[in-house]
């Protein structure tokens, strides 16, 4: 048995390290495949929540609750940290390891805005509304979906700061270059899930 | 099973470790056949105490409420912990193979999926020793799972939950390993059907299990934390239950039975000395099965009430199925014409599958027409049609396909007596069982009637059901002999014991555990066969022979299973006390604890070295 | 559809009597033998898609056949390397065609038929019930008619009926097999179809949705009678009143206990306290003399009901009345029982129209 692992470890790195090793290549289409998942669990919840959305059983419905002003500025958060990780991507590919993790450093208080965005919404209903997931069908579907998506913002965020602290002193390699990128995607997936959400959620909410 | 011998001089206690902390593909394939294996004689038990039940009317064998539980258990046991994970098993063992393969994409995650799966198994049965086992029907539709007492219901979203995910993380481990991981001139249209069926049930896997994850939190919300999903009088809707789940449940049958057209496929072509018939057109057939599959989910709710314009659409696409299915009959018919076919057992129940199967698919059809379900639907006509298509397909293929891989997997050919003996009495058993059901539904008799009444002309037809599924018990405990007996003095197989016609036959029986001293250069379909006519029997290498990269073994799937497991009961039991918070949080911190450990701890795998490599194919050279 | 589909169907039928169990099933339950105009609908569609895909059986069993004569390896044959056949064009064509003509055959009847039994825009015109299914019995409410009942259900013949179904608590499914097809009953939506009976009889009903452990006990009859006998059961349902009831001594008492042991509480006796729409707690007992079975399936003699009164969980596991009256001894149950016997509003009964 060899232990030998240079190959994962070269002088000059390859102009794309994420996708260089077999491994990097399963990551990256495993990671496809689970946003594909990802994709029709997102749209259950949808279906559901466009179900239910009119089945306010006498509590708040969405016209009275919604205000577009803090969801603007969490749709913006969220756009702004996806564009920030492309930047992170981008200086890995030119083997940048400091700037890529600037970027994402960026990227991960960007998340950590709007999460906390997201908190004081979903308390401003709690308190103010006494809107719950118990109030009506409507809450429910409600919670289930935009805190479904909260809780995989609260994951990648997770997610990268594990990464960040795991390689700080590494720097970059083809061992952990797949990880990043796949982080990455990870984060652009949630992002467009939001689009949806500000979409069919808050937009349609509020004037449909 | 020729590991056990070898077991003896290892010492229990190696072996055991080794399983435990396998990333092989070959051995999680003997983990999940054990596993399903258990589970499946577990549903049989629990099919013979429903048969016994209604042996006669309103007979009294057991009570209402435990016959619940045991059709409940017995469809989600067969469906969920026996007939998938044999099949995943049985691509474990020869999907990577096939294509060339030293593993599957992501070795330490296939070891995961099989521990969710087994510990998924084993939290729901656990619900029998713990006040009874769900008992809402394997559906658990919405209004009944809600007013169900008890933690039943809860032991099945907690069970399933964490059986799926262990199922969709291997769809997503297939799929990556057949894309990524193909030897030199292995194209995607020169793979072997078996592959093809695997990556496409693994589509259906990824696609499918979302909305049962999402139904199964919904359901799990409602009845723990009061949220109004389906509940009506807070606007909730349990027709969005039966949606979601059929959106899972329709392409779930396919899961079930398209692994096995892959495997028919495989061994009338192997057994006839012929190459498939209409290849291209098997492999769009079953694409095109698959994706019709996700379009007709809601033939299962014609009774519903959606209105004509959704029956007759959803009426019309199911018939349509029956176009790419009977094309793969016909191919599959082809196949055998015109060759030299050689009945054995895993022919044998090949062949005792195409007019099981067909009575299946032309039910199928039947049922299809919206206005003839309205007297079908929910009726024992629907039980015997889904028992044909899922016994008839499905456990014939698995029967078959372990007779075909057995010298494979265990280096032991199985017996072919107890194979023939065995088959016969499932055969005849399996139609006596249920062709009469057919009629037993026309003529008024329901599904999950726990009695029917005297005096309803029903008498006769379930007391040859139940004489049937006695049949059937002894031609599957006949299968379980042979396992014994081949274990103990089994021929020894050799490579290539069927003059086979894909890649596995290639290396020895059992492969050794890199599985390819070099991967193997492929030259057309069934590689193996064109080196047999054209070359000199052995597969060219298709690379160097160099250090061979091979992934660590790893406890941490198991633990991570366990940790779930522990969770799992402490979701259950939170409603009723403050300490199940305990099991609930702990056991969640320990799965993702070792998580972490496996995220921040970096692990290379090892190389084995060229010279042993070398040594060994000196070794099967002599 | 009823040309010769009609004769297929009484050729195929007779055929199927020899053939199988030397009959199709009980009659009035059994959807073999279709008595309305729904099942009738939906037994057209059966013989047909099932003498198209009998056809294709047999078609695959006949090449099946050939085949395993023709080509199976025998002891001693030497093997031989067949050619290898990639495919054939026109063939693989053929059996994909063909086989979609044969799925238009079906499907475009198929289509028809649905939206024709969907077609309820005469709703209005016809008799009206609103269908109640509770655990484990049934509950009907003549629109229009201010009566109410449970469990036996009176229609007139050859005439469209209305039901409009839905459930107080699980989902059940409403099915008559030898009037029609079956209808689930929802909680959150009234699902409405027809049942229209050629002939008068009674006919045997079940619930075809799993609701419980005693879901194989939720039975119900709808008991078909002449148009005559449906007005003059309607004015007898309408008129009478269990407190006028000339009732002996034993009877007496128990209509007492009725009252007294909380029965009341949840069973009306008449309709003299109608209102349109509220489902009662149990059933509805007005007609309880008159039944031909009570509690779905138990025959209805006395000591049937005694033992039923006294023990209904062993009799219908899962019921909801368990539990929820107090415990009566054998001399109460008896004279409960005396009562209940006589609530008999009308001459038109079940027995009057079984065979």
């Amino acid at each position: 048995m060899s232990q030998d692992h240079s190959a994962l470890f070269p002088e000059n790195l390859p102009i794309e390290p994420e996708k260089a090793t077999l491994e990097g290549q399963n990551k990256f289409f495993g990671l496809w495949f689970f946003l594909g998942g990802e994709t029709v669990l997102f749209a259950s919840l949808f279906g559901v929540y466009l179900a239910l959305k009119n089945s306010t059983a006498g509590g708040p419905a969405s016209e009275d609750l919604f205000g577009l002003g803090l969801v603007f500025l969490m749709t913006m958060l969220l756009l702004t940290s996806s564009l920030t990780s492309v930047y992170a991507m981008y200086h890995m590919r030119n083997h940048d390891f400091k700037k890529m993790y600037l970027w994402l450093g960026i990227t991960g208080l960007l998340g950590i805005g709007f999460l906390a965005c997201e908190i004081y919404e979903f308390a401003h209903y709690i308190t103010d509304y006494g809107f719950t997931f118990r109030s009506s069908a409507f809450g429910s579907a409600f919670y289930a979906l935009v805190g479904f998506h909260g809780g995989h913002v609260l994951f990648g965020i997770c997610w990268l700061i594990g990464l960040l602290i795991r390689n700080a002193k590494r720097g970059l390699n083809l061992y952990n270059a797949p990880k990043f990128n796949t982080f990455s995607l990870y984060w652009h997936f949630i992002d467009v899930v939001w689009v949806f959400i500000f979409t069919v959620v808050y937009l349609m909410g509020k004037v449909g | 099973m020729s590991s056990i011998t070898a077991t003896n001089k290892r010492g229990f206690g190696a072996f055991l470790w080794d399983y435990l902390t396998t990333v092989d593909h070959k051995k999680i394939a003997h983990l999940y056949l054990a596993g399903g294996g258990f589970f499946f004689i577990l549903g049989g038990l629990e099919a013979l105490v429903i048969r016994i039940q209604l042996i006669k009317p309103q007979n009294d064998f057991v009570s209402a409420g435990f016959f619940n539980e045991m059709i409940t258990m017995h469809g989600t046991t067969m469906i969920f912990l026996a007939g998938m994970p044999i099949l995943i098993g049985l691509m474990n063992a020869a999907m990577p193979l096939q294509i060339g393969a030293r593993d599957v994409a992501f070795p330490f995650l296939n070891s995961l999926s099989f521990w969710l799966f087994f510990f998924g198994g084993v939290l729901l049965n656990v619900s029998f020793l713990l006040g009874g086992a769900p008992d809402a029907g394997w559906t658990s539709y919405a209004s009944l799972a809600m007013q169900s007492p008890g933690r039943g219901v809860d032991f099945y979203i907690a069970g399933l939950q964490i059986a799926g995910a262990g199922t969709l993380m291997g769809g997503i481990n297939f799929l990556a390993t057949i894309i990524t991981m193909r030897a030199p001139g292995m194209t995607y249209m020169r793979m072997p059907l078996f592959t093809w069926a695997t990556f496409i049930t693994s589509v259906l896997i990824l696609f499918a299990f979302p909305p049962l994850t999402i139904n199964l939190f919904l359901l799990m919300f409602d009845r723990m934390f009061d949220t109004a999903f389906f509940d009506v009088a807070l606007g909730g809707n349990t027709i969005i239950y039966q949606h979601l789940f059929w959106i899972f449940g329709h392409p779930e049958v396919y899961i079930l039975i398209l692994p096995l057209f892959g495997l028919f496929s495989e061994v009338f072509s192997t057994f006839s000395r012929k190459r498939l018939f209409g290849y291209t057109a098997m492999v769009f057939a079953t694409m095109l099965i698959a994706f019709l599959g996700f379009m007709v989910w809601a033939h299962h709710m014609f009774t519903v009430g959606l209105g004509p314009v959704a029956n007759s659409i959803f009426a019309v696409g199911t018939m349509a199925i029956a176009v790419p299915t009977g094309i793969k009959i016909f191919n599959w018919i082809l196949t055998m014409w015109g060759g030299q076919v050689t009945v054995n057992s895993a022919m044998l129940w090949a062949l005792g599958f195409i007019p099981s199967f067909t009575i299946g698919g032309m039910t199928g059809v039947m049922l299809g027409s919206a206005v003839a379900d309205y007297q079908y639907h929910d009726t024992y006509f629907v039980v015997a049609h889904f028992h044909y298509v899922i016994v008839g397909g499905t456990i014939f293929g698995i029967f078959s396909g372990l007779h075909y891989w057995w010298p494979k997997m265990f280096g032991r050919v199985l017996n072919e007596t107890l194979g023939k003996v065995g088959f016969w009495f499932f055969f005849i058993g399996f139609h006596l069982t249920f062709f009469i059901q057919h009629f037993l539904g026309l003529m008024g008799m329901p599904r999950r009637y726990w009695v029917f009444l005297h005096d309803q002309g029903l008498e006769l037809g379930n007391l040859i059901s139940t004489i049937g599924a006695f049949a059937m018990a002894v031609g599957s405990t006949i299968f379980i002999i042979n396992i014994v007996v081949t274990a103990v003095k089994g021929e020894k197989a050799v490579a290539d014991p069927w003059d086979g016609r894909t890649l596995e036959w290639s290396v020895s029986s059992p492969p050794p555990y890199y599985n390819f001293e070099q991967v193997p250069l492929v030259r057309g379909l069934d590689p193996l066969w064109i080196e047999k006519m054209e070359g000199d029997g052995t597969m060219p290498p298709g690379e160097p022979l160099d250090d061979v990269h091979m992934p660590n073994g790893s406890f941490l799937p198991f633990l991570m299973g366990l940790g779930f497991f522990v969770a799992g009961f402490g979701f259950i039991y939170q409603t009723d006390y403050t300490m199940a918070y305990l099991a609930l949080y702990g056991g969640m911190a320990f799965a993702i604890g070792c998580m972490a450990v496996r995220s921040v701890k970096d692990d290379y795998g090892y190389y084995i070295p060229k010279e042993e490599l070398q040594k060994a194919l000196e070794g099967e050279a002599k | 559809m009823n040309g010769w589909m009609g004769k297929l169907r009484t050729a195929l039928l007779l055929g199927s009597v020899m053939f199988i169990l030397s009959a199709c099933g009980r009659d009035n339950l059994t959807a073999l033998v279709p008595k309305g105009y729904g099942a009738d609908i939906s037994m057209d569609l059966i013989i047909l898609t099932t003498v198209v895909m009998t056809g294709v059986l047999i078609v695959v069993m006949i090449l099946f056949t050939i085949v395993l004569i023709r080509f199976r390896k025998k002891k001693g044959d030497p093997v031989i390397n067949p050619e290898q056949v990639e495919g054939h064009k026109t063939l693989e064509a053929v059996w994909t065609i063909i086989p979609i003509i044969l799925v238009v055959i079906m499907a475009v009847p198929t289509v028809l038929a649905t939206f024709h039994l969907a077609d309820d825009t005469d709703a209005a015109d016809h008799i009206n019930i609103d269908v109640t299914g509770n655990q484990y019995w049934w509950h009907y409410d003549y629109q229009n008619e201010e009566i109410a009942t449970s469990q036996d259900m009176y229609i007139p013949v050859g005439t469209k009926v209305y039901v409009n179904l839905i459930t107080s608590d699980v989902l059940h499914s409403f099915w008559v097999p030898s009037l029609s097809g079956k209808l689930d009953v929802n909680p959150e939506n009234v699902n409405t179809m027809y049942i229209e009976a050629y002939e008068e009889g009674v006919y045997f009903g079940k619930c075809a949705e799993l609701c419980g452990p005693s879901h194989s006990l939720m039975d119900f009859k709808v008991v078909v009678v002449s148009e005559e006998e449906y007005e003059q059961w309607v004015t007898d349902m309408q008129d009478f009143d269990s407190e006028e009831l000339e009732l002996d001594a034993v009877a007496q008492e128990g209509k007492e206990l009725f009252d007294e042991k909380s029965c009341i509480g949840c069973h009306a006796t008449d309709n003299q306290n109608y209102s349109a729409g509220s489902v009662p707690v149990g059933p509805d007992l007005t007609s309880f003399g008159d039944r031909s079975r009570f509690a779905g399936y138990l025959e209805p003699t006395k000591e049937e009901l005694v033992h039923w009164i006294q023990d209904p969980e062993t009799l219908k596991p899962g019921n909801l009345m368990t539990g929820s009256y107090p415990e009566l001894n054998d001399d109460e149950a008896d004279k409960i029982a005396e009562y209940l016997m006589q609530l008999k509003p009308s001459e038109v009964t079940a027995e009057s129209k079984e065979d």
